[in-house]
């Protein structure tokens, strides 16, 4: 059986989150230490070295995003994006709660990398008291002087999913409409107030201080080798146990169903797991076996994205589910782009007459080339993925729609 | 320079060019909605999506850069197919009434549907939209069931005009161009300059003052000077049947030098006093109260005699000359110089400085 392994959630239940003397004591801002021993490229080096790859979603190599940013900018920001948005995910607050400094401290390290003073944490909207531990943990930071001269402040969120986005995030702390940017240039470039910008997840920062202090050889080793590390999952839906764990990237999505998840609640059986948030595929049981690193869920039509593992017992009824997502999806789009503005609407529309069984072969091929098209046009991620639970459940379970159209 | 190939052949840009860009330098079509050379990139309409090969997602030609050694096609039928449905999506939206839409004929929404032949929607699911139409201005008509969002509008309006009157309020597909809490126009900065009018691709924004009196392909379009003021502003005076029945804008360099198509509210929907019954065409004489026709000569004649028996009987400094701004530099430079050469005073000034 696997087993845990810690790396973002080290001091985890071990420490008191509201006491930076704990954290200190746990070995604590000895990573940002380390890293201020470094000269800026070298650090930029060994976290490529590392391969950290993005735990938002999109999995880009960490070191690499850094390099973007042109070292000898006057002005340059490091945003920490904690939108946190995907239903079903809730692993940034829980890293945050329980050790709110190691997410400080990340984000030091990486100011240090590209020459940054100042730090936003662009915080979800439905978590204020987040807010107020994070604005605690800077101001005992600051009294501790263990970051130095770099600042952090927190930006609080007003509920739009998109803003999850970095560019309608960075929209978003300027005090815009949250709607995506057209890229290039990329925030590395031109991002918060039109200066450089690197935008991490709270989970790629609270990863750097451990391998700052450990080696980048030391990280690169633990889990899959081209997506190594671990991984926080929150388990979610007809699971046992709903948990939030730490894994390695090699776990396979049953293990982490049955190990940790203690398999489908009263005994029934699985019938459907949706990996990566609202935006993920629907993977079916002949596919558990798949380890969760990003590009072997990419391999079968998923994502990792935020981490979220949402369990569907063998009574949940995927047509309707799907239907709730595609909801969801209407209610989110920001309106910027045809594909996604118009086609998150008509593609509810769809999935309802589906879902009341009023809806012929016809309108399932409009839906699929409709969402076809949206994964490859929209502008931005949301309606690009928008239409994958869509897709992998008009393929993994298609008798299940076609029962809806029977009842015509 | 860069070279990329597109549709198999290869073609030079300068660096720094977009995709779009490079089309064009070539001869390629794309379409595009959203896309307005003048104003601030968007990005959004997806209608000049091109595919790139190695690169799962289509990009928006209109905004990606223009790479070295990409191979770009601009019609593959993964691009028509996108095309297709995105018009589509529009369409759906959009209150096709072409046959009193003062739009019809110059409406690239109605073009492009022709082009990739969209006869009708596979996606009319759901409510049509529905948006009231009462926006009492006088001289602009704001439709927004022929809105399909490219938001030129709240761009030129930004841009061009730098008013912000318009901006866009809610979300997904109810999103929608606003005035500040969705209020009327005339409670709004809006100064009607009609910019968004001139910028619009579809019905949805048109000119009350030309409504009905004809369209686009039935006017001959005549450039002229604008003669509210001295700017020099050009106009495109729209001509049917040998009567003005619209202003619209040329927004070449050439053609429009000192505007670009851009005008105010008076030279965009003043123009009504062209054909008014009222309007003066010849001088008149005021005799016993009276005014009588008269010929220039004999008006100016009068004039002439008249200013000299006033210099000899009072004094030149009698006389004082005001001038306006809706005449040219030149024009007010040849009045100054007639009242200090000809009438011999000082006394001349200027609307501008009041």
């Amino acid at each position: 059986m696997i087993e845990e392994k810690r790396i973002v959630l080290r001091n985890a239940d071990l420490i008191d989150p509201e006491k930076i003397e704990d954290y200190l004591l746990a070995g604590g801002y000895q990573g940002l230490e380390k890293a201020r021993s470094m000269s800026s490229p070298d650090l930029i080096a060994e976290i490529k070295k590392s391969n950290l790859r993005g735990r938002g979603g999109a999995a880009f190599n960490c070191g690499l995003k850094w390099s973007f940013a042109p070292a000898d900018a006057p002005v340059s920001y490091v945003v920490c994006n904690f939108d946190e948005g995907e239903p079903g995910t809730y692993k940034d607050r829980i890293i945050v709660q329980k050790d709110p400094q190691s997410l400080l401290e990340g984000m030091a390290i990486c100011g240090h990398a590209v020459n940054s003073k100042q730090g936003y944490i662009y915080c979800r909207g439905e978590y204020p008291y987040v807010v107020d531990l994070l604005n605690r943990a800077i101001d005992q930071a600051r009294g501790k002087g263990v970051l130095g001269d770099f600042d952090i402040e927190v930006r609080m969120g007003g509920g739009a999913y998109v803003c999850g986005e970095e560019t309608a995030l960075i929209e978003s702390i300027e005090g815009h409409r949250g709607e995506p940017r057209i890229k290039p240039p990329f925030p590395g470039v031109a991002g918060l107030w039109a200066q450089p910008t690197v935008v991490n997840n709270v989970e790629t920062f609270t990863n750097l201080p451990s391998i700052v202090l450990n080696g980048a050889e030391w990280f690169a080793a633990i889990g899959a080798p081209n997506y190594p590390g671990t991984k926080v999952l929150t388990l979610t839906g007809d699971v046992t146990n709903r948990v939030s764990i730490e894994v390695p990237t090699t776990a396979t999505l049953r293990e982490v169903i049955y190990d940790f998840g203690g398999g489908i609640k009263e005994g029934k059986k699985f019938k459907a797991v949706q990996v990566g948030g609202t935006s993920g595929g629907f993977i079916p049981e002949s596919l558990l076996d798949t380890p969760i690193d990003f590009d072997s869920m990419r391999g079968i039509g998923a994502t990792l994205g935020t981490g979220a593992v949402f369990v569907m017992d063998e009574t949940r009824d995927i047509v309707d589910i799907t239907t709730r997502i595609a909801k969801f999806f209407e209610h989110e789009s920001c309106g910027k782009c045809n594909p996604c503005r118009e086609g998150t609407f008509r593609a509810y529309e769809i999935m309802k007459k589906i879902n009341q069984g009023q809806a012929s072969v016809q309108d399932i091929e409009n839906l699929t080339i409709l969402s076809q098209v949206m994964e490859k046009a929209c502008l931005c991620g949301l309606g690009q993925a928008a239409p994958s639970p869509i897709l992998t459940t008009l393929k993994h379970f298609y008798p299940e729609y076609q029962a809806r159209l029977q009842l015509n | 320079m860069i070279t990329l190939t597109i549709n198999g052949k290869e073609v030079q840009t300068p660096k720094g060019s977009t995709i779009l860009e490079a089309c064009q330098q070539a001869g390629i079509p794309i379409p595009t909605l959203c896309y307005d050379p003048d104003l601030r990139l968007a990005g959004s309409c997806r209608m000049c999506l091109v595919e790139i090969k190695g690169r799962p997602l289509y990009a928006a030609s209109c905004v990606a850069p223009a790479e070295n050694g990409i191979v770009v096609e601009t019609e593959s039928p993964g691009i028509v197919a996108a095309r297709k449905v995105i018009l589509e999506l529009l369409s759906a939206r959009h209150n096709f009434n072409c046959q009193v839409c003062e739009k019809n004929g110059n409406c690239k929404l109605q073009d492009y549907c022709y082009q990739y032949g969209v006869k009708e929607s596979r996606f009319n699911y759901g409510e049509p939209t529905n948006y009231p139409i009462n926006d009492p201005n006088p001289f602009f008509e704001r439709d927004y069931n022929k809105c399909i969002m490219c938001t030129r509008c709240v761009r030129a309006c930004e841009d061009i005009s730098i008013v912000r009157a318009i901006s866009v309020e809610n979300r997904g597909h109810h999103a929608k161009i606003s005035t500040a809490f969705d209020g009327n126009l005339t409670d709004s900065p809006c100064v009607f300059c009609g910019q968004c009018v001139m910028v619009c691709p579809t019905g949805a924004l048109t000119s009350k003052v030309s409504a009905g009196l004809g369209r686009s392909y039935e006017v001959d379009k005549v450039l002229t000077t604008c003669s509210y003021c001295g700017t020099g502003c050009t106009l495109e005076l729209n001509v049917k049947d040998d009567r003005v029945v619209g202003v619209t804008s040329n927004r070449t360099d050439t053609g429009s030098p000192v505007n670009k198509g851009a005008l105010c509210v008076k030279g965009r929907f003043g123009w009504d006093f062209i054909n008014s019954p009222e309007r003066l065409t010849t001088p008149l004489i005021k005799e016993n109260g009276e005014f009588r026709k008269a010929s220039w000569d004999e008006a100016l004649d009068l004039v002439a005699k008249r200013l000299g028996e006033i210099k000899t009987e009072f004094g030149a400094d009698s006389m004082a000359v005001f001038t306006s701004a809706r005449v040219t530099n030149e024009e007010n430079y040849i009045a100054q110089k007639f009242t200090r050469a000809v009438l011999g005073t000082n006394n001349v000034d200027h609307c501008a400085r009041l």
